[in-house]
C-alpha cells in the first residue's frame, strides 16, 4: 500500500505544486529580483545592486516601525493566548450553553479587517470624546491600545477553537488518574492539561505571532499610522514607502524592505516553533 | 485495469493543473474589453467601412481617474466605437487607488494606452511611459500652452479639465444673518462676518463654516487646497513657479485662515480629527453652515432635488489677507493631465490620439464633456459648461479679477501633505503657538527634506 502511494504521489501532488509554483514561487523569486532594481512596473526593471537595501537599513522610520511592531506583537500574543486559553478551559467544563458561547466568541473572526478597523475607530473616537482625550489621529497611546483591543477581539475566538480541540483531546484516563492521586484542579491544569495541549499552544503562538507581524488592514483602517507614523507597523511602512512618494527609486526601496520583512518574519517564527516544540510531549 | 486507473488519475491531475492556468488567463481579457463589446456588435457593421482613420486597426484603453464621470466616459466610448469601429475600453480606478491600479495595469500585456498624471511631481513616476504629444492634433487644440505638461522639449501631458475652488457660500443663510456676498471683499470682511455669525450662533441656528474635517476623505481641502494660497502668494512675491526650498512667507495668513475655520465651525476643534468630507457636505446641505470650502466638482452634489438651486449658491475667493484682495479671483487650475502610453503598439497609439482629438474637437465629444461631465475643457472647440461655479469663475475673470493658480502640483509628495495635515489637526485640537510651529516646521523643513529625497 505504502509503495503504491509513493509511486503515484507525484500525480496527486502535481496540481497543487503547479499552483504553488505559479502563485508563490515565481512571484517570490520575482520580488526578490525586484528588490535589487529600480522600477515603475514589474516588467521593466533596471538592476541597481544593493543600493535599495542600504537605504532600507538606514531609514529610521523602518526601524521605528519595527520597534512598534515588536511592542505590539509581544503584548497581543500574550493577551490573545491567555484569554483564548482561559475561555477554552471555561467552555470545556460541560456548562449549559457552551455551544452558543463558542459561536459568539468565534464570530468577530468572520468580519474583515478593514471593516473592523473603521468600526473600532468610530467606537474608540466616541469614547475618547467622552473622556475628553485627543482623538485617535492625535493620540499614539490610544492608537496602540486600540490596535491591541481590536486584535484581541478578532483573534481570541479563533485561537479559542484550537485550544478547545486540544483540551478535548486530553485523555480522560489521565485526568481520572490524576484526580485519584489527589491532584487539585490547578495541579491538573498545570501538570496534565497544559503539557498535553502544548501542540495547540505551538500552533496558536505561531499564528498570533505571524498575524501580529504581518498586520496591515487593521492598522491602515484604525490609525493609518497617525500621528506622525508613530503607530505605523512594518507592513504599513512598506506600503507607504511604495506609494507615498513619487519617483521610481521608492518602489525598489519598498521592495527591499519587503524582502527584509519577509526574512525577519520567517526567522522569528522558526525560532518560536523550535522553542515551543521542544516543550511538547508525546501522548 | 491498473493502467487505466493510473492513466485516468494522470489525466485528472493534468486537467486540474491546466484549469488553474486557464483561470488565470481568462480574467484579464474580460475586464478590459467589457465596455466596448456591446456597442461593437450593434453598429460597427454598418459604419465601419465609411470612416477610415489611421488607427482603425488599433484599440484604446483609457484608465480613468475620476469615478464621478465613469458612466459618462463609458457611454462616450461606446458612441465612438459605434461611429468608427475602434474599440474603446474605459476602466475607472477606485477612488484613491489610481496610482496602485495604474502600476499593476501598466505591467500587463494589454496596458492602458491612455492614463493620467496629476502634474510635474506625479509625472516623475511615469515620465518613461509618456508619448511625446508635441506633433499630435490634440495638442494643437489647446487654448494655451500653459495647459501642457512639458519636460525639456517634449509635451508629455495635456490638461483636460479646468477646475475652480473657493468658499461655496449659501446666500440665503447669509442674508438671514444680514449680509450679502458683496459685503465680503477681503479677509477682514470675511472674519467680521464669520465672527458675527458665531457670536449669534444660538439665535441664528447655524455656524459660519462647515466642519474642516481632517479625516482622510476631507483633509486634502486644507493640507493641499488651502495650503495652495500661501504657496501661491510666495511664488508670486518671489516671481517663481516652483522651488525646492519654500520660505513660508505667508504662513501667518494660513494660520489666520485656519483659525477662522476652526473657531467659527459647526463643531469643536478637537473633534475635527474624525470629521469626514461627507460630514462637512451634509452640514452645508442641512443649512447648518454658511460657508463650505470646496470646488466646482461638488456642484452635482449640492444642486438637485431637495438640495440647493443655483440661486442659493455663490463661490467666493478664499481671502487670506495677502496680495491684492480687491482683484483676487477663485483658485482655478488643473491637476489632471492626459498621457499616452509610449509602450503601446503603434496602431493603438494612433487610435488613442484619434480618439482624443475626437473627444476635444467633435460636437458630440465636447458636448459630452461640458453637459454630461460638467467639465470646462481648455480646448478651442469647448462647449460652455452648465456648472454654476464655472460660470461664476468666468464672471470673476471677466470682471478683471486674477485667478489664483494651482501650485499644489509642485508639492513634493503625499508624505509632505500628510505631515502638514497631521500638524494642522494637532493645532486644531489645541491651538497653541508650539503646535503652530510644528505646522511651520512640517511646511518649510518638510518641503526641503522631501525635495531632497525626490532628487536622490
Amino acid at each position: 500500500m505504502e509503495k503504491a502511494l509513493k509511486k503515484s504521489a507525484p500525480i496527486f501532488v502535481l496540481p497543487t505544486l503547479v499552483a504553488f509554483i505559479i502563485g508563490f514561487i515565481i512571484p517570490f523569486g520575482q520580488g526578490l529580483y525586484l528588490s535589487f532594481c529600480k522600477f515603475t512596473t514589474v516588467s521593466n526593471a533596471k538592476w541597481v545592486g544593493i543600493g535599495n537595501y542600504k537605504y532600507a537599513f538606514s531609514d529610521p522610520s523602518f526601524g521605528r516601525s519595527f520597534i512598534f511592531t515588536v511592542m505590539f506583537a509581544v503584548v497581543s500574543i500574550v493577551l490573545i493566548n491567555l484569554f483564548a486559553f482561559t475561555l477554552a478551559v471555561l467552555l470545556t467544563q460541560n456548562l449549559k450553553g457552551t455551544n452558543i458561547f463558542r459561536t459568539v466568541f468565534f464570530m468577530p473572526n468572520l468580519i474583515g479587517g478593514i471593516v473592523l478597523g473603521y468600526i473600532w475607530q468610530i467606537l474608540i473616537n466616541c469614547l475618547l470624546t467622552i473622556i475628553k482625550e485627543p482623538l485617535l489621529a492625535l493620540n499614539s497611546k490610544a492608537g496602540y491600545w486600540g490596535l491591541i483591543i481590536l486584535m484581541c477581539w478578532q483573534q481570541i475566538g479563533y485561537m479559542m477553537i484550537i485550544y478547545i480541540a486540544g483540551l478535548q483531546n486530553v485523555p480522560d484516563s489521565l485526568i481520572e488518574a490524576a484526580s485519584i492521586d489527589g491532584a487539585t484542579k490547578w495541579q491538573t491544569l498545570f501538570k496534565i492539561k497544559i503539557p498535553m495541549v502544548m501542540s495547540s499552544i505551538t500552533v496558536c503562538v505561531f499564528l498570533t505571532l505571524t498575524n501580529s507581524f504581518k498586520l496591515f488592514d487593521q492598522n491602515l483602517a484604525l490609525t493609518g499610522g497617525d500621528p506622525n507614523h508613530s503607530t505605523e507597523m512594518m507592513a504599513l511602512n512598506i506600503y507607504q514607502t511604495f506609494y507615498a512618494r513619487s519617483g521610481n527609486q521608492w518602489k525598489g526601496y519598498g521592495q527591499a524592505k519587503a524582502v527584509i520583512f519577509c526574512v525577519l518574519v520567517i526567522f522569528i517564527s522558526l525560532f518560536q516553533l523550535k522553542a515551543t516544540r521542544s516543550k511538547e510531549v508525546q501522548q | 485495469m491498473k493502467n487505466t486507473k493510473r492513466l485516468a488519475a494522470l489525466g485528472m491531475a493534468a486537467l486540474m493543473s491546466l484549469s488553474l492556468l486557464a483561470g488565470c488567463g481568462d480574467k484579464v481579457e474580460t475586464s478590459v474589453s467589457e465596455t466596448s463589446k456591446e456597442a461593437n456588435t450593434e453598429a460597427s457593421a454598418e459604419v465601419k467601412e465609411e470612416v477610415k482613420v489611421d488607427g482603425a486597426n488599433g484599440s484604446v484603453y483609457y484608465l480613468n481617474f475620476k469615478p464621478e464621470q465613469d458612466e459618462q466616459w463609458k457611454a462616450l466610448a461606446a458612441e465612438y466605437t459605434a461611429q468608427t469601429g475602434v474599440e474603446v475600453a474605459v476602466v475607472t480606478a477606485a477612488s484613491g487607488n489610481y496610482e496602485t491600479t495604474l502600476m499593476s495595469e501598466m505591467g500587463k500585456s494589454g496596458a492602458p494606452t491612455m492614463f493620467q498624471v496629476n502634474g510635474p511631481v506625479g509625472l516623475a513616476n511615469w515620465k518613461d511611459y509618456c508619448y511625446d504629444l508635441k506633433d499630435s492634433q490634440v495638442y494643437g487644440e489647446l487654448t494655451s500652452d500653459g495647459f501642457a505638461l512639458k519636460s525639456d522639449d517634449s509635451v508629455l501631458g495635456i490638461a483636460y479639465v479646468i477646475e475652480s475652488y473657493g468658499l461655496i457660500c449659501n446666500k440665503t443663510l447669509l442674508a438671514t444673518a444680514g449680509y450679502s456676498v458683496d459685503d465680503i471683499k477681503s479677509f477682514a470682511d470675511l472674519k467680521k462676518v464669520a465672527e458675527d455669525i458665531t457670536a449669534r450662533k444660538d439665535e441664528l441656528g447655524f455656524a459660519a463654516f462647515s466642519s474642516a474635517g481632517m479625516d482622510g476623505s476631507s483633509d486634502w481641502r486644507f493640507k493641499t487646497h488651502l495650503a495652495n494660497l500661501p504657496l501661491y502668494f510666495e511664488y508670486q512675491q518671489d516671481g517663481i513657479g516652483t522651488t525646492t526650498a519654500i520660505k513660508g512667507s505667508f504662513l501667518d495668513n494660513y494660520r489666520n485662515m485656519w483659525d477662522l475655520y476652526v473657531n467659527n465651525s459647526t463643531c469643536e476643534g478637537k473633534d475635527l480629527a474624525a470629521k469626514t468630507g461627507d460630514d462637512s457636505r451634509n452640514e452645508f446641505l442641512n443649512k447648518e453652515a454658511v460657508f463650505f470650502q470646496n470646488g466646482s466638482w461638488e456642484y452635482g452634489n449640492l444642486v438637485g432635488d431637495g438640495k440647493f438651486t443655483d440661486d442659493d449658491l455663490q463661490m467666493i475667493p478664499i481671502y487670506v489677507g495677502a496680495g491684492d484682495e480687491a482683484n483676487q479671483g477663485l483658485c482655478t487650475g488643473t491637476e489632471n493631465y492626459w498621457c499616452v502610453n509610449k509602450e503601446a503598439k503603434a496602431e493603438d497609439i494612433q487610435a488613442t490620439l484619434d480618439f482624443l482629438y475626437w473627444v476635444v474637437s467633435s460636437e458630440r465629444g465636447t458636448a459630452a464633456m461640458a453637459d454630461e461631465m460638467n467639465f470646462v475643457i481648455p480646448f478651442k472647440n469647448a462647449k460652455e459648461s452648465s456648472n454654476l461655479f464655472v460660470k461664476q469663475d468666468r464672471e470673476y475673470t471677466a470682471a478683471g479679477k486674477l485667478p489664483v493658480s494651482w501650485n499644489f502640483p509642485t508639492m513634493p509628495s503625499e508624505e509632505w501633505k500628510n505631515g502638514v495635515g497631521q500638524a494642522l489637526t494637532a493645532y486644531a485640537a489645541d491651538s497653541t503657538d508650539d503646535n503652530w510651529s510644528a505646522v511651520v516646521d512640517a511646511f518649510v523643513n518638510g518641503w526641503a527634506a522631501e525635495y531632497a529625497l525626490l532628487e536622490q
